[in-house]
């Protein structure tokens, strides 16, 4: 008997093995892979016209944190790439914050319509997400770029008589990003929100809680899985992100990941953006772990 | 269940509710409410209610009829299209549910499920701003109260049915409201547990001497707990009375229909006499009824007679005579189904005691019989 059981039971987890092989194959071949190549071209020298030679080198990552002056040979900070690590963690902080600000409204309105009408206010929410990034992000600019819509309808009211500078400012990546990535905020939260047992926020009202304190007592501890996933799902790709910034930025509001692919390019230093990419790996998987293990405490604290 | 006496009676104390049955905790005029909708529904159409103060008060009636919706519009969750409603005489309809001194036990219970057991019997004391030390002492009193003591640190996912039907008890009692809502708060749980908390629901309601209103669609928890009822049907209060008066003395074929079974009899009115009435039967023969106020006094009617008012007998000497169509034994009693010579169905329920034995068999011919004043005249 014990015999069958385990000829079973191991039979059941080669089924489990050979079902999982799939993804692992691609997993591994597609994420592990590139990664790792990534990791060995950082520490090579970069090659004349682009690509790697094959030289162990450090150069890479020396030069992702600190440069040479190229007059006196002193060894200083690099404060151009210091810079635009700040921004791109700048940015993309106030991108998950502004994609919470609107997020989690828009989520609670359509979590609160009638059954029958919130697969259209959904609908409504991930059409833009259906379209190309670079459409999208075209069509914003062609809203706001001087000779755009707001400028020429603002300008024809007679409300201001020089168009408004909107593009390429932070202010404008900021709204192109917000745009990107709101119903990557909207999604969760309404999931969340839309299990969330509407028993619950009256009982809270019964048991003489306020507007304000049902929210923060009663509605908050109970979407906060919803709004984390969403900071995530924000928050990591808006680190990385290039298209929008290059476009609504104009290329003189570099962000980490117009760096990278400047080196992989025009820069023609392979192992410089290698070096790069994995840092920002690094600050993203950071930025995880704090997430979860502040998450993690919580519901331990609860528990 | 609760046998932590000495704790309800010093929580009695503390509430210090001397007052009588006289005073009016709930006051409903002519209150209405129209859901949106096309058509639109009309859940309440004009109810007039008073509660009283110490009350244990019920709300019967089949899905649909209104009961939920009177116990929200109560509890403040929704406002009412029409009418007055009133708290020991101030008005309530301007204060949101969080400034109304009532609170409610939850068809599902409502328990916040990322607080613990204590935490969630203290939240309505915090809401209140009540200071630390009372807000632990009070929470200590509810949950020796329910017997929950040994779960405070629970999460409410990790206690049982039963349980978490007494936490959302001690949640809304621990702010002392002057009255407790309670919507179907017996449903989810199984037989016995249900009996077990019909009567501790009850003693919990005479002894803390909070005015409870409940609602229920099942008549038997009605009749056993409240000390008034009121069958709703359609939007509107049916009858309202004792659970005797409702049983015994139905008012109307709804009320008589929803509560308990009944059989309906076609008869003519002879003759009447205060509320008493002579009233000729299908048979040709005549037996006297009890009349209500309000139903018509000539003409056809129809009579309520209760199944376990009636009995067998041979055609000579009963009012009704028909053929016995089957007979079903139900452990503490037996049923015996009829077809009269009309062609009424009619039902009769029969205590089962060691000795007896019920002399007919189906397919017999027998008769029924019931005493005077026994039979009630019925509005249609």
């Amino acid at each position: 008997m014990a015999d069958l059981s385990t000829t079973v039971a191991k039979r059941a987890s080669r089924t489990r093995w050979m079902l999982l092989a799939p993804a692992l194959i691609i997993l591994v071949l597609a994420a592990s892979g590139p990664l790792l190549i990534t990791l060995v071209y950082s520490f090579l020298t970069p090659g004349d016209y682009g690509g790697v030679v094959w030289k162990f080198s450090t150069d890479g990552w020396f030069n992702v944190f600190a440069q040479r002056d190229i007059f006196d040979d002193t060894l200083g900070w690099s404060d151009a790439h210091l810079s635009i690590l700040w921004r791109s963690i700048k940015l993309s902080l106030m991108t998950t914050l502004a994609c919470l600000f609107f997020g989690v409204p828009t989520a609670y309105f359509i979590a609160t319509r009638p059954k029958q009408q919130r697969d259209m206010w959904m609908l409504l929410i991930m059409i833009p997400f259906w379209t190309n990034l670079l459409i999208r992000t075209f069509a914003i600019l062609e809203l706001i770029r001087n000779e755009g819509t707001i400028n020429t309808l603002l300008l024809w009211l007679g409300i201001i008589d020089a168009p408004i500078q909107m593009l390429y400012t932070e202010g404008s990546i900021l709204l192109g990003m917000l745009y990107v990535y709101l119903p990557l905020m909207v999604l969760p939260v309404y999931a969340s929100m839309e299990r969330l047992d509407f028993s619950l926020v009256e009982a809270g009202y019964d048991l003489y809680a306020t507007r304000f304190q049902v929210l923060r007592r009663v509605i908050m501890p109970l979407v906060k899985p919803g709004v984390i996933a969403g900071s995530i799902l924000v928050f990591v790709p808006s680190l990385g992100a290039y298209v929008t910034p290059r476009v609504m930025g104009g290329g003189n509001q570099l962000m980490l990941g117009n760096l990278i692919e400047l080196q992989f390019g025009q820069g023609r230093n392979w192992p410089l953006g290698a070096a790069l990419s994995i840092t920002l790996l690094v600050i993203v998987m950071v930025a995880l772990i704090f997430y979860v293990r502040t998450a993690g405490k919580e519901d331990a604290h609860h528990g | 269940m609760f046998t932590g006496i000495s704790a309800i009676t010093a929580y009695c104390l503390d509430t210090g509710t001397g007052d009588t049955n006289l005073t009016t905790a709930i006051h409903a005029r002519n209150l209405r409410k129209v859901y949106p909708g096309n058509p639109p529904v009309e859940a309440l159409a004009g109810v007039d209610l008073e509660i009283g103060d110490n009350e244990f008060f019920t709300l019967l009636g089949p899905s649909g009829c209104g009961k939920t919706t009177m116990l929200r519009l109560i509890a403040g969750f929704e406002h009412p299209t029409g009418g007055t409603l009133e708290m020991f005489g101030k008005d309530l309809l301007d204060l949101p549910p969080y400034k109304r001194p009532i609170n409610t036990v939850f068809q599902s219970y409502a328990l916040f499920p990322h607080l613990t057991v204590a935490q969630n019997i203290a939240f309505g004391l915090e809401m209140l701003g009540k200071p630390k030390a009372e807000i632990k002492a009070t929470v200590d009193e509810m949950m020796e109260l329910v017997q929950m003591t040994a779960m405070a640190d629970r999460q409410t996912s990790q206690i049982s049915g039963g349980q978490q039907q007494r936490v959302a008890l001690a949640r809304a009692l621990a702010p002392k409201p002057r009255v407790l809502l309670l919507d179907e708060p017996l449903s989810a749980l199984d037989f016995k547990l249900r009996k077990e908390m019909q009567l501790e629901l009850k003693r919990l309601q005479t002894e803390t001497g909070i005015t409870f209103i409940f609602v229920t669609h099942d008549q038997e928890e009605a009749l056993t707990m409240s000390d008034r009822i009121a069958v709703m049907g359609g939007g509107s209060i049916r009858q309202i009375g004792s659970p005797r008066d409702i049983y015994d003395r139905p008012a109307e074929r709804f009320v008589a229909d929803f509560i308990g079974d009944t059989n309906f009899l076609p008869a003519q009115i002879k003759s009447v006499e205060g509320d008493v009435a002579q009233v000729l039967l299908a048979s040709g023969k005549t037996v006297t009824a009890h009349l209500p106020e309000g139903v018509a006094r000539e003409g056809a009617v129809t009579l309520a007679v209760r199944p376990e008012q009636a009995s067998l007998t041979t055609s000579e000497t009963g009012l009704l005579s028909g053929m016995i169509d089957n007979i079903v034994y139900f452990g503490t009693d037996t049923h015996v189904h009829m077809t009269l010579e009309d062609g009424t169905t009619f039902v009769l329920r029969q205590q089962n005691s060691a000795d007896s034995t019920l002399e007919y068999e189906k397919g017999d011919r027998a008769a029924v019989r019931f005493g005077a004043n026994v039979a009630q005249v019925l509005k249609d």
